[in-house]
């Protein structure tokens, strides 16, 4: 009866994968434990609905460091008596992994990659992790002086993206110096431009283990929200998606979940590797309704216990986002604010 | 003269004409000619055949049902291009 503590309950516009990933853990016969909310800020939805969490606790920003996440963690456990944490934010898996250690002697697993691998697909570094392993990947270069973009006419349009989030579509050299200001000044630099390349979105997400690929879903959007991210997607089984997913994980030896987000260009119908996310997917609910509960599998590989590998699941199941209200009281969030914890059963 | 057909054998094909590819997720509607056209090639008839039923089915001449057959597979290879 393991106890689970989940980040990354921010369900707003872009959700966070934190509360699928609770969603995915509460509704498996298997999973019995309690789920406790970690996350950064006291107005996350997800940390004031008593339906989804046991108990919430909020976490130090990720740019503090490991050390203040570490002493956080300890009080958590202290409470909680924590046995596995599925962090799901990109800009707070280098503190986790830092912590991995002394987490292990507290007794709390988690399923991660080795810091080497994190790096390796980071935004920054995936062209040259494409090239070495003959991925195609659209063409990026990295801004570091805005004043300087190394950008004509001609390479318009342009994605202009963050280190860990945000990206617009640029059209013209006006937009792009815009965009990397306003990312520049939000996320910090290099920002990157990456090739426009026209075509499908699909995607596919995976746990990794030592570098195998256990139980690949896919899918494909059906509906875009004005930032690009994905409201609706059907499941699907493309070989070649499969194929290449397996490719990225045993490339990077990965050991954890991971999301390859890929489009097919209408050019050459090829696939294109547009990110490598560390870390479920928002849409990680989707590839549970289709059969293969993914956290799940991660929760038993980071316990030790048995689990099953598969590839079995349902193609044409459809997942749409849908917003809806969430009515709690003020002293929820007054106690969060106050006390950093609630407690709900 | 039909083309590749083999990639067919794995789409979803309603009664009301909704048609999925489960490689690429692609969703198209076909009327209920076209989804005897694709039944039919499905089930690996040739052309001749396929003719022959539409023929039978709908009661026009050969000639109109080559032409529609024609016609439906152009669009079905415009809208799939990677199965060519």
């Amino acid at each position: 009866m393991p106890n689970v503590a989940v980040t990354g309950l921010n369900a707003v516009d872009t959700p966070a994968p934190g509360v699928p990933v609770v969603r995915c853990l509460k509704e498996s016969q298997e999973f019995k434990g309690n789920i406790v909310g970690l996350a950064y800020d006291a107005l996350e939805p997800g940390i004031l609905d008593n339906n989804l969490l046991h108990s919430a606790y909020l976490l130090p920003y990720p740019s503090v460091g490991p050390q203040s996440l570490l002493e956080r963690i300890r009080f958590v456990h202290e409470r909680e008596h924590l046995d596995v944490i599925i962090p799901t934010l990109d800009a707070e898996l280098q503190n986790f992994i830092q912590i991995q250690k002394q987490l292990l002697l507290l007794d709390i697993h988690l399923t991660l990659p080795i810091e080497e691998s994190l790096l390796r697909r980071a935004k920054v570094n995936l062209p040259k992790f494409a090239e070495e392993f003959g991925f195609k990947t659209p063409k990026t270069t990295l801004v570091t002086d805005p004043n300087w973009l190394g950008l004509t006419e001609k390479d318009l349009p342009v994605f202009v993206k963050g280190i860990f989030y945000e990206a617009y579509l640029a059209y013209s050299m006006e937009d792009v110096y815009r965009y990397v200001h306003k990312i520049g000044a939000k996320w910090g630099y290099p920002v990157l431009l990456q090739e426009y390349v026209e075509g499908e979105e699909f995607n596919a997400t995976t746990v990794g283990h030592d570098g195998n690929a256990l139980g690949i879903v896919c899918m494909k959007k059906l509906v875009l929200t004005d930032k690009g991210k994905g409201w609706a997607c059907v499941t699907i089984k493309n070989d070649n998606l499969i194929d290449l997913t397996q490719k990225v994980v045993a490339s990077l030896k990965w050991h954890g979940p991971i999301e390859v987000e890929v489009i097919l260009s209408k050019k050459d119908h090829q696939f294109y590797i547009i990110e490598l996310n560390p870390r479920f997917p928002a849409w990680i609910y989707l590839a549970k309704a289709a059969g293969i509960n993914l956290p799940l599998l991660s929760l038993q590989l980071a316990t030790g216990d048995e689990w099953c590998n598969t590839m079995d699941y349902q193609t044409g199941v459809v997942f749409s986002n849908c917003t809806t209200n969430l009515i709690t009281d003020l002293t929820r969030i007054q106690t969060l604010f106050t006390t950093g914890e609630i407690h709900y059963t | 003269m039909l083309p590749n057909t083999s990639w067919l054998k794995d789409l979803a094909i309603s009664e009301t004409g909704l048609i999925f590819d489960p490689s690429t997720g692609s969703i198209f509607t076909a009327n209920t000619t076209g989804v005897q056209i694709l039944m039919a090639m499905k089930e690996g008839k040739d052309a001749a055949q396929i003719k022959a039923s539409l023929v039978e089915e709908f009661e026009v001449d050969a000639n109109k049902a080559e032409i529609d057959i024609q016609d439906f597979l152009n669009q079905l290879t415009t809208s799939c291009p990677e199965k060519k």
